[in-house]
């Protein structure tokens, strides 16, 4: 009873903030100054009737309501409008692009926390002695760089031998799919080891601040006190109540997965979604920018309401 | 009535340790850490008062050859436009710390501002202003951040603004949960007992409880906006034609510096921006840390674009 109760909260939450970001992503673009017509006063010799006739095709005449209903009457059909760019269905781009962007984020996001949570473990078990400082060390430090910063210093110094733009090599003929894959594979190196080496430090202070905390506790000593192996202690009584504030703070940084990603993508020229933002915010193509926004949103929430389904999971007080 | 002969003062004073900010700076000077930190700092805002005596060559003139190597008359090399990276990067800094501090000043003055009601009011006011809280931490910020910036169009002043107005939301949580902590303590009953306009209590009691916690979350802030301004500025949303650490990294990406093997033309923006990071992360931990070394109150990452509250989900979430 509790326990539907909770999720019942969450799944709200989730749907809120989706409503939220749509009515969001309908609203700024009719706050801020200007529309799709107002630049057609500095054509010469455009005459009120063709003014007119743009309001009328854009559908700009009708009033901010009836714009919104028909915005989301639209969209409930999976129509985000076409793309200045290429002419194509904001969805077809997007579809594609968020198939492009979904592995290597992924496998970048789970290297990192592999990574994350050994080294976070090792320096907090190790609290205070040389290998605490120098992984503590190397991990701010890995925080502070800019990703493009180091995404631009892989280019330099890696481009020689590992392919540096671009999922595929353009003139590729391929035997089979695995040599496809390989290729696809090898042009991920780059990109995944960009993300991994500016998540991991993050998530390793994470982890070391959590275990230190739960190694901290009473039951940790008492766990000592009984004789239980060192090894036990750290997993089965450390680490595992250490996950819960990881995982919080995870879900939180998918956010910041993104953006990181977006700046991979453009700098290695990854044909995902953030470099289909960047595109777009160039040639200000207004409907792939908002529908980009929307849809990076909806994943964000999707993986977030994920981490609250784990959270539950792996914390059975929960009840609220 | 009659027994209020009992005054405030003679009441045993409760565990309470008062955090005035003389205290806390003299616990923060006492870290190591914050020393290195406030160096580091220092020495960054030292070269922007004086940068245009400190540049050894001029930012607008070329000094030298395209793409030129670091010698001993240019310690970083030369850029795409034969201008002294050295001066690039002391000139860009300026730019650089001014907008992560108007965009800190921004996001301050809102967080403190959302956290002080809800915490102190609480009520309805606590449960509206925590629901947009929520929203605005789960929406990917930076995607919102570019959205508007693009539609807004480039400029510096933009950009600050925008950061500013989506920065807030980790402050308001952290400071909301101090306030309410700091609502039920006795004191603060006894000067609400006494009559004190909520005005008053708020300026002369709580707000010098929480100005350290504040200026914590401000120096962290200050990295975050900065971080977030060289990602806006690679994304060709800042000001194109203003220097800063942000534009110097994008115009080396722009102009072929990678072709050109020129690592110079990035590596000093870069290491910059890491320096001045590290330097504030050291100073905010350490005020954390002297202000409760067992509860950590916020947790700073550039790379999430926010401050967020370490706390779980669930029953005790804030």
């Amino acid at each position: 009873m509790r326990k539907s109760g909770y999720l019942w909260k969450r799944s709200v939450f989730a749907l809120v903030t989706i409503y939220v970001a749509i009515t969001l992503n309908f609203v700024l673009f009719r706050v801020l100054p200007g529309s799709a017509i107002s630049r057609i006063s500095k054509v010469p010799n455009a005459s009120p009737a063709l003014k007119h006739a743009l309001e009328v095709q854009f559908g700009l005449d009708k009033s901010t309501w009836q714009q919104y209903v028909l915005y989301l009457q639209q969209l409930l059909h999976g129509n985000m409008g076409i793309s200045y760019q290429n002419m194509q269905p904001v969805t077809d781009n997007l579809k594609s692009a968020l198939l492009a962007t979904l592995p290597m984020v992924t496998i970048g996001t789970v290297l990192a926390l592999v990574i994350g949570i050994a080294v976070g473990v090792l320096s907090a078990v190790r609290r205070g002695t040389v290998t605490d400082h120098a992984t503590t060390n190397v991990a701010v430090l890995f925080y502070a760089f800019p990703t493009q910063f180091l995404g631009m210093m892989m280019l330099i110094f890696a481009a020689s031998f590992l392919p540096s733009a671009g999922m595929t090599d353009p003139f590729a003929i391929y035997a089979s799919w695995t040599d496809e894959a390989g290729d696809v594979i090898r042009h991920m190196i780059l990109p995944v080891l960009t993300l991994v080496l500016t998540l991991f430090a993050e998530n390793t202070l994470i982890v070391r601040s959590a275990m230190l905390e739960t190694l901290g506790e009473d039951y940790v000593l008492t766990a000592r006190a009984k004789g239980v192996p060192r090894r036990k202690i750290v997993r089965s009584y450390a680490l595992r109540n250490a996950m819960l504030p990881t995982i919080t703070l995870v879900a939180l940084s998918l956010g910041g997965i993104v953006t990181g990603a977006i700046l991979i993508e453009v700098i290695f020229s990854w044909p995902g979604i953030g470099r289909a933002l960047y595109q777009a915010v160039l040639a200000r193509d207004y409907p792939m920018l908002q529908g980009g926004f929307l849809i990076i949103t909806v994943v964000v929430v999707v993986f977030n309401f994920i981490a609250d389904l784990l959270y539950f999971r792996f914390d059975p007080r929960i009840t609220t | 009535m009659s027994n209020t002969s009992i005054d405030a003062g003679e009441l045993v004073p409760e565990v309470e340790v008062s955090h005035g900010l003389w205290v806390t700076l003299r616990a923060v000077l006492r870290q190591p850490s914050a020393i290195v930190g406030l160096v580091i700092v220092g020495l960054f805002v030292i070269s922007a008062v004086f940068a245009p005596l400190l540049e050894p060559y001029s930012t607008t003139n070329a000094s030298c050859g395209v793409f030129d190597a670091p010698s001993a008359a240019h310690w970083f090399g030369c850029d795409d436009g034969g201008i002294d990276v050295l001066s690039l990067v002391i000139i860009g800094g300026r730019v650089s710390m001014l907008v992560g501090l108007f965009a800190t000043v921004i996001a301050m003055v809102l967080g403190a501002g959302v956290g002080l009601l809800s915490g102190y009011f609480g009520g309805a006011t606590d449960t509206i202003l925590m629901r947009i809280t929520d929203y605005f931490l789960v929406i990917p910020q930076i995607v919102l951040m570019i959205v508007i910036a693009a539609v807004w169009g480039p400029s510096l002043s933009h950009v600050v603004i925008v950061i500013g107005i989506l920065m807030w939301t980790g402050t308001a949580r952290v400071i909301r949960a101090q306030v309410k902590s700091l609502r039920e303590r006795v004191y603060i009953k006894r000067v609400e007992s006494l009559g004190a306009s909520h005005t008053r209590i708020i300026v002369r009691h709580i707000l010098p409880q929480v100005g350290p916690l504040l200026v914590a979350n401000a120096v962290l802030a200050i990295t975050v906006a900065i971080f977030t301004e060289t990602a806006l500025a690679f994304l060709g949303l800042s000001d194109p034609t203003a220097i800063t650490w942000g534009t110097i990294m994008e115009h080396a990406f722009d102009r072929a510096a990678i072709s050109a093997g020129a690592w110079w033309a990035v590596v000093p923006a870069g290491m910059a921006v890491a320096l001045f990071t590290v330097g504030c992360y050291l100073i905010g931990r350490s005020i954390e840390d002297s202000l409760n070394p067992r509860l950590k109150v916020s947790y700073l990452s550039p790379r999430s674009w926010a401050m967020r509250p370490l706390v779980g989900r669930g029953p005790d979430a804030l």
